[in-house]
């Protein structure tokens, strides 16, 4: 490792402008503008505070779980951290290499074949070439495709899916490991073993943030959680603490404990 | 358990400030276009791919390009020879080569509006710079282009045209071309994502521009008509300095003065363009 990984955020907000329907019309801004309205319609513009004044700052070795309901922001701010959003207020420093495991399913053609998905996957990593025959070997071999590593992906069954797509997403090991919790599917066998992977993986990084409804991979994984509520820190600190005020905080209805 | 996973991500440093200068701004745009072009093997890829995934399971693949082009030029030749009352063997090598440089601005136009809407996915999902689905959106049409320039050759070897020396000055002309392009993706791409209505417009302007421009008909006709100005004609300018010298005819310098002036008044309004908006496209797609 070259440098130490470092995440520093401050006062970050990140505000959704919607863009729905008329409001993102051209003839709408048009009109706006020429009854002279145009400032006053950009002021009264319809936004969504994703994340507000937002403050973290992670280490090498910091685990850091985020929690939440849905919609408080954990995916965005995930995101941001990936450097995807940029911040629309405050600052947001990142330093080594980074993945972010958002998407199971990233470039993942279903038209190509298991050995092309994989190589494109290395392009997108802005991998060199020289690197592309080991991520091959490391990807086919996780993934158990055997013979189908030459077939489209097209034809694979929904579990080979799954195994090619978390294949490759943990195929490349990052200093600072993103992560939302999407990675928790997948059939019973093949879970112990991606299981293991992941937890290599995460051993490996320097900085982990981890999004997930499941507290008892929060509890395992993570030192300290942000708990978000609505786009706002309502806490942050050592994962028992925080996880025991936020569990308290969730009514137990039948319904939560599905998700 | 020995790890499986060797592969090491590359390590990259990131310092976003939403309250950024012009010039830090104009650096990440900077930054943007050298990743881009770092990835260039990465845009080469999906350019292919999707000519792949455009005829998959088609026999003929990519070459029903081909077919489609050469009897769209066979049947307007035919045609439009006898309506303008001008020799086949004059008429069709000129509209052959038209109708294909055509077909590669139009669709590069069109398809500039969706390089970053159509890889929505992708922009969510991961920082990737911009300017690879640019590069895409050239290399795809490139392709494109790569397989109708068949129907030229054909044609031009049916009427026995065969290639002189002077046709190398096409070079710099498709080089301004690919220059133009990068910059029209980037600005169109953003701009389209932002306001979903230009992609409409936009082709409209592009089918009156057909008609207007000296595509199918030839340039002297309309000065035989007594009307002689082509020269507020962006596209006429563009198209010739690239057809002008493999037809073997003679081009104006202030055709030359024309295309070099359009590119730089699209680059400079793109590159500005760029630079404010590049942050922001994640949020528009």
């Amino acid at each position: 490792m070259t440098s130490r990984a470092l995440i520093e955020v401050k006062n970050l907000s990140v505000l959704f402008p919607l863009y729905h329907g008329s409001s993102r019309s051209l003839k709408k801004m048009v009109v706006a503008a020429a009854s002279g309205r145009l400032a006053q319609d950009q002021q009264q513009r319809v936004v969504v505070r994703a994340l507000t004044d937002i403050n973290v700052h992670l280490e090498s070795g910091d685990r850091l779980g985020l929690v939440g309901s849905n919609g408080a922001g954990k995916t965005t701010l995930l995101r941001v951290l990936a450097g995807i959003y940029e911040p629309v207020l405050g600052s947001l420093r990142v330093r080594g290499s980074l993945n972010a495991l958002l998407d199971p399913n990233l470039g993942m053609n279903m038209e190509l074949t298991g050995r092309e998905n994989i190589l494109l996957r290395g392009l997108y990593n802005g991998l060199p070439r020289s690197a592309l025959p080991r991520l091959e070997e490391d990807v086919a071999e996780f993934a158990e495709l055997s013979d189908f590593l030459d077939l489209p992906v097209r034809i694979y069954s929904a579990g080979m899916v799954v195994r090619l797509g978390f294949a490759l997403a943990t195929a490349i090991k990052p200093q600072i490991l993103l992560m939302d919790e999407w990675f928790l599917a997948g059939d019973a066998v093949f879970m112990e073993k991606a299981r293991m992977r992941l937890e290599e993986m995460v051993r490996g990084a320097d900085i982990l943030v981890l999004s997930s409804h499941q507290n008892e991979i929060v509890r395992q994984w993570c030192s300290r959680v942000l708990w978000l509520d609505q786009g706002k820190v309502l806490a942050d600190g050592p994962a028992d603490e925080v996880l025991n005020r936020y569990t308290g905080s969730i009514p137990h209805h039948p319904a939560d404990a599905l998700v | 358990m020995s790890s499986a996973v060797t592969t090491i991500a590359p390590p990259k440093e990131l310092h976003l400030r939403a309250d950024m200068t012009i010039a830090t701004r104009n650096r990440w745009a900077m930054a943007d276009l050298a990743d881009g072009m770092h990835l260039w093997r990465l845009a080469w890829a999906l350019g292919w791919l999707d000519i792949r995934l455009r005829y998959r399971g088609s026999m003929l693949g990519p070459f029903w390009l081909t077919i489609s082009t050469g009897v769209m030029v066979a049947a307007l030749g035919v045609l439009y020879s006898t309506l303008f009352k001008i020799e086949l063997k004059e008429y069709l090598p000129f509209l052959a080569l038209s109708q294909v440089l055509w077909g590669f601005l139009a669709a590069l136009v069109s398809e500039a509006c969706g390089v970053f809407t159509d890889a929505e996915g992708v922009i969510r999902s991961v920082r990737m710079p911009f300017f690879v689905f640019s590069m895409r959106g050239l290399i795809r049409n490139a392709i494109v282009l790569g397989h109708n320039i068949v129907v030229i050759v054909v044609v031009f070897a049916i009427f026995r045209m065969w290639p002189h020396p002077g046709s190398l000055m096409a070079l710099p002309g498709l080089l301004l071309w690919a220059i133009d392009a990068l910059a029209l993706t980037l600005l169109l791409g953003g701009f389209c994502a932002r306001f979903r209505d230009i992609q409409p417009i936009v082709n409209s302007i592009m089918q009156i521009a057909f008609f207007m421009t000296p595509v199918i008909w030839k340039p002297n006709q309309l000065s035989a008509s007594g009307i002689a100005n082509l020269a507020f004609n962006p596209f006429y300018d563009l198209l010739e300095i690239v057809r002008g010298p493999i037809l073997g005819s003679d081009i104006a310098v202030t055709t030359w003065i024309g295309a070099c002036v359009y590119s730089v008044a699209l680059c400079a309004i793109s590159w500005a363009f760029f630079v404010r908006a590049r942050g922001r496209i994640a949020f528009w797609v």
